[in-house]
């Protein structure tokens, strides 16, 4: 594996500080009601999203994951402000404004959805890897899925075909510890997810997901691995969600101090760290892409707020294709 | 003050009205008391007068158009007047609010008819409708027919009226239609389309009426008629113009004679009595190209036989012209239906109700008949047919009327005695 | 044109059209080496291979929903379902996947699938195997729903739904997999959405579908020797349905009698009453009736089976009383 290059690194940094931002802002736009619905943040996960997509082949690797889905499309490569869109409903939204919160989709970016059903992409995630075996291809598909979808039944007869087929999907579970409201620990009999994988005599991996260059660095081995076998893996990503489950999450399920200790390995400090005490950012060069980001996640509210309404006469576009 | 006229009910058996021709147009004068309206019922095109004197402001329902009973047709008031808030004042008034609308179907052409001279239950318009049940197709065809769906019975669940109630009552298929196995409609192509006039649908609703509730049972004759048409042949060669008389007139004067000693035959079926009527008043059915009319004489049991002949005269020229008033065709106790002019020797008539009996008179026919020696002998026979309503006629007092009969035709100085 | 069963009819179909598509593979269980649970997939296994018909674990969730994941990036799969009774398993991958994907994604992944297999009653298969669905899934928007064992309806119509680019639920029949009938060989394409009309009449609109075609044309000719002329029409596709030849026969017939298995609430007959009277108000002489099962789970008795499902007697008694008769 080739060690990320220092433009690497900042492109990694940009990339989670976006994803930061642009989730904080969700999240005010939401409490003003700019929109409405589920609204899921990825705030305390980036490094999860930025290490392992930038350790695939973008717009030829097929990723498909749950629902909380608005980080990990930026990652890939979509414009902030398809994704704000999509989440105010608009026309110009990455699904048109008939996905919402959930729902981000990339034909391009072979983005291969946002999923609202726990565990229910999991089985498309073994189709996505048939195909690939069908056809022969070169490449491997990601799989993203929360921690409770492990005890959802479609996650075994998924992960069962995908080892029995050897399809070339890499399994990955934000292990966040909690299912919603409810302490993985209290609805899992294992302690390490990843041996869910030996009931299907498949390789497993637990990785940090809290630091971005162990993420890329173990994440880059195993999808290359993947690819190169077209063996299936089941890896469990340790990592934090800052905020609730959803808007609407009073977190009385954990301690205060709990989410502080978290907060203290912040991956967007820790990468910060590490880039300053080997030269390759000033405080200046952080104020300057602060400030950066800020703009692009500032145009991306301007942009979807401005943009128009589906009209009511496409209210059955898309539900039959031609 | 404008005035709103309304729909007259003209005679008993009327259940809707039409116009057959406004006499004034809109903006002409009036007077109360004058014709202003051709009104047809269902027996007659009649003139109707303005309630008002004044100007005619508006016609609500137009010449051939048909309206309920009572509905506004029109309204008179000063030329300046606004017929629209006459109107609504009328219909807040009346209970019930709105008038009813026109109806589009157009009536055939005017003719008189006594098929019915029976009185009979007050309707109620437009509302009956809401009651009746009948499949959507029933009603469709039956509106575009301008059949009444209340003159039919229905044969679904619940009375409901389907659609083959409707075609069997015309007398074709409708539409592309069902029900009876081996019953298969001409194509449409070999048939027109016959409009129905008022009078025909009366002459149906009536005869159905008869056929469905009074018990028919039929009683034949036959009658020596050669000494009778002997004695009028003489009789008329010596009479003048003015008081010659027809067969026809003479077996309306027998009858007449006949039904004054029966007068359990000169009778009706009133549901909760049997009314047995003291003066004879006949019915003489007239066949016109429209339908069947039947003109009464009234009291003909107490007329000569002059005066008789100068009734049917009378009658039937009024039945020919469509001019029969209400009183003319009205309260009927007995009819006679004689086809003997057409060459029919014998045939059964359907009671005209509420009346009990009705005479059905065949031609006269030079017959050969076994005499009291044993030998045959021709003599002039004419076979007349009493149809009863069994409910008012048992079968002996029939007989004994038509041997009343049987003699008053073969020695008419027996009538003179006896009647 | 051959005289052919069904089972063939189908087979014929997928196997023409998985020459004719490289991205077109048929999985379910016991579809390859078993030759398929009623051999509807006979000898293909020998010729596409294993890649091609596959024989899946029991997991129909699973396998239903690699299906929908495989169609998302540009594959035609065709998933056998046992039976449809089995499918309900999958019903989170129908309904919540398969369906929704293409509207969701703002048009960016059509799901092109055909999922397929027997439905409704067989014989004496008791509660849990003789289910009906047909109506749950027309229920869903971005779904065709095809329901048919005419033989050459069935390749036609087959044929035309592996290559469509939507979700498509094909229902057949145990009982029937073995009747035969006259198939046209080759490229043979049935639209979808367009019903057919199996027997003209002009007493009574007979609309059935499935198994039950068979059981409206032999009560279409016994009712002939009494003069009642029964139309039977087969829709076909119950999703789109061809409402406009419902339409049109009522209003020649005036009358219709709708027969379905499945439990009658909320059903296909119950919209195709609902269309027909809105539709045809002033056409109609009698009210609507329909045929369909009991509202009990399916007996195992034999007697209580045929006692249960539409049958002879009650389908006659529904049309005489739409005739009056």
């Amino acid at each position: 594996m080739p060690a990320p290059t220092n433009a690497q690194l900042v492109e990694f940094y940009k990339d989670m500080l976006l994803a930061r931002r642009f989730e904080e802002r969700c999240g005010q736009l939401y409490v003003q009601q700019k929109f409405s619905g589920f609204c899921h943040l990825y705030i305390g996960q980036e490094a999860v999203s930025t290490g392992t997509l930038n350790a695939i082949r973008k717009g030829q690797d097929y990723v498909i994951s749950g629902y909380r889905d608005h980080v990990q499309p930026i990652t890939l490569g979509m414009s902030a402000r398809e994704v704000m869109a999509e989440m105010l409903g608009k026309s110009t939204g990455c699904a048109s404004g008939r996905g919402g919160s959930m729902h981000m989709f990339s034909q391009k970016l072979r983005y291969l959805g946002g999923h609202g059903i726990v565990g229910g992409q999991v089985p498309l995630a073994a189709g996505v890897g048939w195909k690939i075996r069908s056809m022969k291809e070169d490449l491997v598909c990601l799989c993203f899925m929360g921690d409770a979808a492990i005890n959802q039944g479609q996650f075994h007869e998924a992960l069962n075909m995908a080892a029995i087929w050897d399809l070339p999907v890499v399994f990955i579970i934000e292990n966040n510890l909690y299912g919603m409201g409810t302490a993985i620990s209290r609805t899992c009999s294992l302690n390490v997810l990843a041996d869910r994988a030996k009931g299907y005599a498949m390789r497993q991996a637990v990785v940090d997901g809290r630091n971005v260059l162990n993420t890329y660095a173990q994440m880059y081995e195993i999808i290359e691995e993947t690819r190169k076998t077209n063996k299936p893996i089941l890896v469990e990503m340790q990592t934090y969600r800052f905020r609730g489950h959803s808007m609407s999450d009073p977190q009385t399920y954990r301690s205060k101090e709990e989410v502080e200790r978290e907060r203290s390995q912040d991956c967007l400090q820790t990468l910060r760290d590490h880039m300053v005490a080997n030269g390759v950012a000033t405080d200046d060069d952080f104020d300057k892409w602060e400030e950066e980001i800020s703009e692009v996640v500032e145009d991306s509210v301007v942009f979807a707020e401005e943009s128009p309404e589906p009209e009511l006469h496409t209210i059955y576009d898309h539900v039959l294709a031609p | 003050m404008a005035t709103v006229m309304e729909m007259p009910k003209l005679s008993d058996t009327m259940k809707e009205g039409a116009v057959a021709r406004w006499l004034k147009k809109e903006g002409e004068k009036v007077t109360a008391g004058h014709p202003v309206v051709e009104i047809e019922t269902d027996k007659a095109t009649m003139e109707f007068e303005s309630p008002a004197s004044g100007t005619l402001i508006k016609i609500i329902v137009g010449d051939k158009q048909t309206c309920d009973l009572n509905a506004p047709i029109a309204v008179i008031g000063k030329a300046d007047e606004n017929w629209q808030e006459a109107l609504d004042k009328y219909n807040s008034k009346k209970k019930g609010g709105a008038a009813a609308p026109a109806k589009a179907s157009a009536p055939a052409a005017a003719t008189s008819t006594t098929v019915a001279a029976a009185p009979s239950a007050s309707v109620t318009p437009t509302s009956t409708l809401d009651r009746l049940r009948a499949s959507p197709l029933a009603k469709r065809v039956a509106a575009d027919k301008g059949i009444d769906l209340r003159s039919i019975q229905g044969s679904g669940p619940n009375g409901r009226i389907v659609v083959r109630d409707v075609e069997n009552l015309t007398g074709g298929a409708a539409t592309s239609s069902v029900a009876v196995p081996g019953f298969s409609a001409a194509p449409a192509a070999e048939m027109e389309k016959v409009p129905l006039s008022m009078m025909r649908k009366t002459i149906a609703r009536r005869l159905v009426e008869s056929t469905s509730t009074a018990p028919h049972f039929y009683l034949t004759i036959s009658i020596n008629m050669g000494p009778l048409l002997a004695w009028r042949k003489a009789t008329i060669a010596k009479v003048s113009e003015a008081e010659k008389f027809s067969v026809n007139d003479l077996i309306v004067f027998l009858v007449s004679r006949a039904l004054r000693k029966h007068p359990n035959i000169n009778s009706s079926w009133q549901n909760d009595f049997i009314a047995q009527y003291n003066s004879v008043h006949m019915g003489v059915a007239v066949a016109l190209p429209a339908g069947l009319v039947t003109p009464v004489v009234r009291h003909a049991d107490k007329l000569s036989l002059v005066q008789i002949a100068q009734k049917n005269r009378e009658l039937i020229k009024l039945a020919r012209d469509g001019k029969l008033q209400p009183d003319d065709y009205s309260g009927g106790t007995f009819t006679i239906s004689n086809l003997g002019m057409s060459g029919i020797e014998e045939f059964t008539a359907i009671i005209n109700p509420p009346q009990a009996a009705i005479l059905a008179v065949g031609s006269t026919v030079a017959t050969p008949v076994v005499n009291e020696d044993g030998d045959v002998e021709v003599e002039q026979r004419m076979r007349v047919t009493l149809s009863c309503d069994h409910r008012v006629i048992d079968g002996a007092q029939g007989a004994e009327f038509l041997k009343t009969l049987k003699t008053y035709f073969e020695d008419p100085m027996a009538c003179l005695f006896m009647g | 044109m051959a005289v052919i069963s069904y089972r063939e009819a189908l087979r014929q179909a997928m196997t023409e059209e998985m020459e004719r598509d490289p991205t077109v593979f048929l999985m379910g269980e016991e579809v390859g080496e078993y030759n398929g649970a009623y051999k509807v997939s006979k000898g293909m296994l020998a010729q596409f291979g294993p890649m091609r018909v596959v024989d899946s674990p029991i997991s129909e969730a699973g396998f239903c929903g690699l299906g929908v994941g495989a169609a998302m990036v540009g594959m035609r799969p065709i998933i056998e379902m046992m039976t449809w009774n089995f499918a309900i398993q999958a019903f989170d991958q129908i309904i919540n996947h398969a369906a929704k994907m293409y509207y969701m994604s703002g048009g960016q992944f059509p799901i092109p699938m055909v999922i397929r297999g027997p439905h409704g009653a067989a014989h004496m298969l008791s509660a849990q195997h003789s289910q009906c669905v047909d109506h749950m899934l027309v229920n869903v928007p971005g779904m065709i729903v095809i329901s048919t064992v005419i033989p050459a309806d069935a390749k036609g119509l087959m044929k035309s739904a592996i290559r469509n680019n939507n979700p498509v639920c094909f229902l057949e029949s145990e009982m029937t997999y073995g009747r035969e009938g006259e198939v046209p060989d080759g490229e043979y394409l049935i639209p979808i959405g367009v019903g057919d009309i199996k027997r003209k009449g002009e007493h009574v609109t007979l609309v059935a579908w499935n198994k039950m075609v068979y059981l409206a044309l032999e009560v279409a000719e016994e009712l002939a020797q009494e003069g009642i002329e029964v139309e039977v029409l087969d829709p076909r596709t119950l999703q789109p349905l061809d409402e406009n030849l419902i339409f049109e026969s009522v209003r020649k017939t005036h009358r219709l009698v709708v027969l379905e298995e499945g439990w009658g609430i909320s059903t296909i007959g119950n919209y195709i009453v609902d269309r027909t009277v809105t539709e045809c108000f002033d056409e109609l002489d009698a009210p609507p009736a329909r045929v369909h099962n009991h509202f009990v789970p399916m007996p195992y008795n034999e007697t209580l089976e045929h006692e249960v499902l539409p049958n002879r007697e009650r389908l006659i008694a529904a049309i005489k009383k739409v005739m009056y008769r």
